[in-house]
């Protein structure tokens, strides 16, 4: 299972890049949002998955699952959706006063 | 109590009210209010100082953060104590100077605002006893002398003398922190007392010799030693109050105090004593040499400082001998060095500071501190002129003041010094004392020429700015309060010995006590004599004949200086730096992106590949259930048709079942804080889209030529292998154990079953309030972003 | 108005009860159950974000007078001055205690500092949402 969901990290990865790197403001944006998700999904696997039961210890099992990747993931779910919040606004008023959403037209001139 | 802690907070608690103070009090000067800091801080030092003369010590410590071994230490012993008395006397002075040296022009909150801030700093770096708070001080006593030597900040000269002392003092500060490092990694403490119990031990580690020559390097940019002196002749370009206090009183004493601080640590080892002794010295002549030659009398007192800090600093170096030997005869005998050092020390600050307040009374009065315009103002200042002489007659050594002393027992020392029994000194050690001897003749002719280049002569009143007359009587204040002590030490000199002098020095070369000596001004007919008395009659020759002789300055070549050195290092950075900065910022954020990524594959992904890191084991990993199997299939399925999305509003759809299927997998993984905020988050985050795509446009099919595209397809292909093996071979094998196992005690440690909620809220609530600070500050900046209209029309005005 | 807008808002009007009850039961359950000062954060601010959609902005402002800028900064703040508290009782910053108490009508209970904290988290998660989502809205 580890193994595999690896592999949809990998492939969440290629596509996340992929948009990040085109001129588009919009798709780098949500380049961004699927990068976050591929490393949450990436960080929970490197604890270990399905191993235990759920972290409460009101439970009372034998084996809890690993609680530190899901309290960082926890932490990252919430500050990638600050950023992204940010950064859509910054995108949607960079067009308001440039008049593109083109990463290539943004660049600026060579005195600034 | 924590009387020490609030003696250093007190001048920031000050630095922050002074703005309010300022809008309060109108036309009454703000200057007054401010000397009330100092003055109560002096108060509070001198009181301790019979519990220190009786040889005891205070501590104070508040937990800062305890875990990394850094706590708010304060420590005040007799080294600590005369610094502190410095720090807040000549404070108190210079600030009663100043309020009649500002004109009405200079902006008053700023002045006292950074005058306190440095006050505060100074004395947080002689009152701590951690390495790391001393260091965070240090730094702040640098950005405190760069804001106020930038105080005439329109001022061309003052931004550069500003720009160059903060490079150079910074720059010794990151080797000092650097050798504070290695202190701790050798001896795993930060504090200074636990280190000079253990650091013996020590002498023979790899780091032993780095550390020390990084501290020292701390300590001669900050002292202005040779060769970094060079910034302190452009710090002159600050308010005269300024150079007084931190130029040439304070803040340049500093390195000197972490000399005397550190002495107990390393003194004793050959390297320090010849170090730190050859770096005085040489400093001691080239000051002085260089400032004969001087016809700005500040700049005069600029290398005349650099002179007597190396004066100073070798005298430590030459005292550090007494530990090589411990206690007796001999340990005494070089042990007295040390006792020198702190005497003149403290005279150095009352003379020079004397000394820079007459400039500032000159450039006040008269519009100019240049020698070819001044001469015969004995007839008009003659206050002024009686405190001229004084300082600097003091300065230069001769009797009937204070600097008559330290300069003799500095001569006992250097020729003790010459008969070294240890470190090979019989074969050089001879050069210390005619070293110290020239330079010292040099330093009679720089006083005589400050003396009689100004008050005597013919006047030149033309020249001026203004007919000279004396200042208000306030300005006159505090150079006569520095003048009587600098009489009345040469009288009473043992108070300030016995009750100041040897506690710091026992705290400096502990063991050794009878190294203290009883000051007396006559030792009868020894060699000490006839070197003073040889300076005096050399140097009035040599002043008389200044003009036959000048031309020696002329062999040093004019573009042949550490100045010019600086300079053109400043000028070819900035050039690689611009050169760099063109050719690798395209200004195209695809660009960036593509840096990064490459960077990660290249260094991660080759990491991986050349340490034979890589490895893959599936046997550890769970099964697969059914409809986990199809809810990867789906998300492929869903990132993948992303690419190829023809509208934004199928994107965004996209990554809405992408978000939706982590949180099932969060579900299924065993998370259910996590599937909560995930299914919240996403749904507020879709909102988010769909309201921004309002003011958006529809994207348009990606224009880029095939080639980018491929470029583009082959990074993120190598980044999600490389990611993607990364995750494989971390999966298949653990380097270490897990951490996890601490939290599972969650109930007992912080009364929680929910393990991950305690981690956030509890085990590691830092990071999750400092989060709650990013979370805060992304919203204040989606607030700004779109409440901050940049001059709404103008641009489109332009375009039209 | 139409009938839709009608359905909305009564509709939300019962919701927005439910989704609130719902935030401040996961905010308090959290150090046991799942649950906790983001989430119970997030989902109060939700509701807001449900009634500032569903209603005009103009209106919710009437009859709610929250600054949500102010409640964010706050929230920081309690954050903070939780975490300065102990330090004044010889603890490190951020420590924590926690206690059982009996109270009179619930019996024995866990009294934690970390819900403090845990307040202040939940206060800039709402502040922070609402704010962004209310300063995209009213953007012209």
């Amino acid at each position: 299972m580890e193994s595999l969901i690896i592999i949809l990290v990998g492939v969440l990865t290629t596509v996340a890049i992929y948009l990040v790197l085109s001129k588009n403001v919009v798709r780098v944006i949500l380049g961004t949002a699927i990068l976050s998700h591929a490393v949450h999904l990436l960080i929970l696997s490197m604890g270990g998955l399905k191993v235990g039961t759920v972290p409460l210890l009101g439970e009372e099992a034998e084996v809890y699952v690993d609680a530190l990747p899901q309290a960082l993931i926890l932490t990252a779910i919430v500050i990638s959706f600050a950023v992204t919040a940010f950064i859509l606004v910054l995108a949607y008023r960079a067009y308001q006063e440039l008049g593109t959403d083109n990463l290539g037209a943004m660049r600026g001139s060579d005195d600034e | 109590m924590y009387l020490l802690i609030f003696a250093i907070l007190i001048p920031f608690i000050a630095t922050a009210l002074i703005p309010l103070i300022h809008k309060r009090i109108g036309a009454f000067h703000i200057g007054w209010f401010v000397l009330l800091v100092p003055l109560a801080l002096f108060a509070i030092f001198v009181m301790q100082i019979p519990a220190i003369s009786n040889g005891e010590t205070l501590i104070q410590a508040v937990n800062w953060i305890p875990s990394l071994g850094i706590n708010f230490t304060a420590y005040l012993d007799g080294l600590s104590l005369i610094m502190a008395l410095l720090i807040t006397g000549m404070g108190s002075l210079v600030v009663l100077y100043s309020i009649y040296y500002l004109s009405s022009s200079d902006s008053f909150p700023h002045f006292y605002a950074y005058l306190l801030l440095f006050m505060g700093a100074m004395l947080g770096v002689v009152l701590s006893d951690n390495l790391l708070v001393l260091y965070v001080f240090w730094e702040l006593t640098s950005i405190s002398s760069f804001l106020l030597i930038a105080f005439w900040y329109h001022r061309k000269n003052s931004r550069y003398g500003a720009q160059k002392s903060l490079l150079i003092t910074v720059f010794g500060g990151f080797g000092m922190l650097a050798g504070f490092l290695m202190l701790h990694s050798m001896t795993g403490t930060f504090s200074i007392r636990e280190i000079a119990a253990v650091l013996g031990q020590y002498t023979d580690h790899t780091l032993f010799y780095p550390a020390m020559f990084l501290v020292l390097l701390g300590a001669f940019t900050k002292s202005a030693q040779f060769p970094f002196h060079i910034w302190l002749p452009d710090a002159m370009e600050a308010p005269t109050p300024v150079s007084a206090y931190l130029h040439s009183a304070t803040m340049v004493k500093a390195g000197i105090y972490l000399v005397a601080r550190f002495t107990p640590l390393f003194g004793g080892s050959a390297a320090w004593f010849w170090t730190v002794t050859l770096v005085g010295l040489v400093t001691l002549f080239w000051g002085a040499f260089c400032a004969v030659r001087q016809t700005d009398l500040k700049a005069l007192l600029a290398y005349s400082t650099i002179s007597q800090l190396g004066l100073i600093m070798s005298l430590f170096g030459l005292g550090s001998a007494a530990l090589h030997f411990g206690d007796g005869e001999l340990g005494e005998l070089y042990g007295l060095a040390i006792f020198a050092a702190l005497f003149h020390m403290i005279n150095h600050s009352t003379f020079k500071g004397a000394l820079f307040m007459v400039v500032g009374i000159i450039d006040h009065q008269v519009g100019t501190r240049d020698t070819r315009r001044l001469g015969g103002l004995i007839s008009f200042l003659p206050i002024t002129f009686t405190f001229a002489v004084i300082g600097s007659f003091s300065m230069a050594g001769l009797p009937f003041f204070n600097g008559f002393l330290s300069k003799e027992m500095f001569f006992t020392a250097t020729v003790n010094a010459a008969i070294l029994p240890a470190f090979g000194a019989s074969t050089w050690g001879l050069l210390i004392p005619v070293i110290a001897w020239i330079a010292s003749v040099f330093t009679f002719v720089y006083c005589m020429v400050f003396v009689f280049r100004t008050f005597f002569g013919t006047p030149q009143l033309k020249k001026l700015d203004r007919k000279p007359v004396e200042p208000s009587i306030g300005m006159l204040i505090s150079p006569a309060i520095l003048c009587i002590f600098i009489v009345g030490l040469f009288f009473v000199p043992n108070l300030l010995g016995d009750h100041l002098l040897k506690p710091a020095m026992n705290g400096i070369i502990p063991g050794i006590p009878g190294a203290a000596p009883h000051i007396s001004a006559w030792h009868g007919f020894n060699a000490e004599l006839f070197m003073t008395l040889g300076i005096i009659v050399i140097g009035t020759f040599l002043f008389l004949t200044f003009r036959s002789w000048y031309k020696i300055y002329l062999i040093q070549p004019a573009g042949w200086n550490f100045t010019v050195l600086y300079n053109s290092f400043l000028k070819g950075l900035k050039r690689a730096a611009n050169w760099i900065t063109t050719h690798y910022m395209t200004g195209y954020l695809p660009a960036y992106f593509a840096y990064i990524f490459i960077f990660f594959i290249v260094t991660s992904g080759g990491a991986l590949i050349f340490t034979g890191a890589l490895s893959i084991d599936l046997t550890a990993d769970s099964p697969i259930a059914i409809y986990e199997g199809m809810l990867i299939a789906v998300m492929v399925i869903a990132a993948i048709s992303m690419l190829f999305a023809k509208s934004r509003l199928t994107a965004i759809l996209l990554n809405g079942v992408l978000g939706f299927s982590i949180a099932i997998f969060f579900v299924l993984f065993r998370a259910p804080d996590l599937a909560l905020t995930q299914l919240v988050i996403e749904t507020v985050t879709t909102a988010l889209f769909l309201l921004c795509f309002n003011f958006l446009p529809e994207w348009t099919k990606e224009d880029s030529p095939k080639r980018t595209k491929i470029r583009n397809a082959v990074i993120a292909i190598s980044a999600g292998v490389t990611v993607t093996l990364i995750g494989l071979t971390v999966n298949s094998g653990r380097l270490f154990d897990s951490i996890s196992g601490y939290f599972e005690d969650s109930y007992e440690l912080a009364g929680g079953d929910n393990i991950v909620n305690a981690i956030l809220g509890d085990f590691r609530a830092f990071d999750t309030m400092l989060e709650s600070l990013v979370l805060f500050i992304a919203g204040l900046g989606v607030y700004t972003l779109i409440r901050l209209k940049l001059g709404k029309g103008t641009k489109k005005d332009e375009h039209q | 108005m139409n009938i839709n807008d009608v359905i909305l808002k009564t509709v939300s009007k019962a919701v927005v009860l439910i989704i609130l009850t719902f935030g401040i039961y996961l905010f308090l359950s959290g150090h046991n159950q799942p649950g906790g000062g983001f989430i119970g954060g997030l989902v109060i601010a939700s509701a807001f974000v449900l009634m500032f959609l569903s209603y005009d902005s103009e209106t919710v402002s009437d009859a709610l007078p929250i600054d949500f800028k102010k409640l964010s900064a706050f929230g920081v703040l309690l954050a903070m001055a939780s975490g300065i508290a102990p330090m004044f009782f010889g603890g490190a910053f951020l420590a924590q205690s926690f206690g059982y108490f009996d109270l009179p009508i619930f019996g024995k209970t866990e009294l934690a500092t970390v819900t403090i904290f845990e307040a202040g988290i939940a206060l800039t998660v709402i502040g922070v949402v609402v704010n962004i989502i209310l300063s995209i809205s009213e953007d012209e």
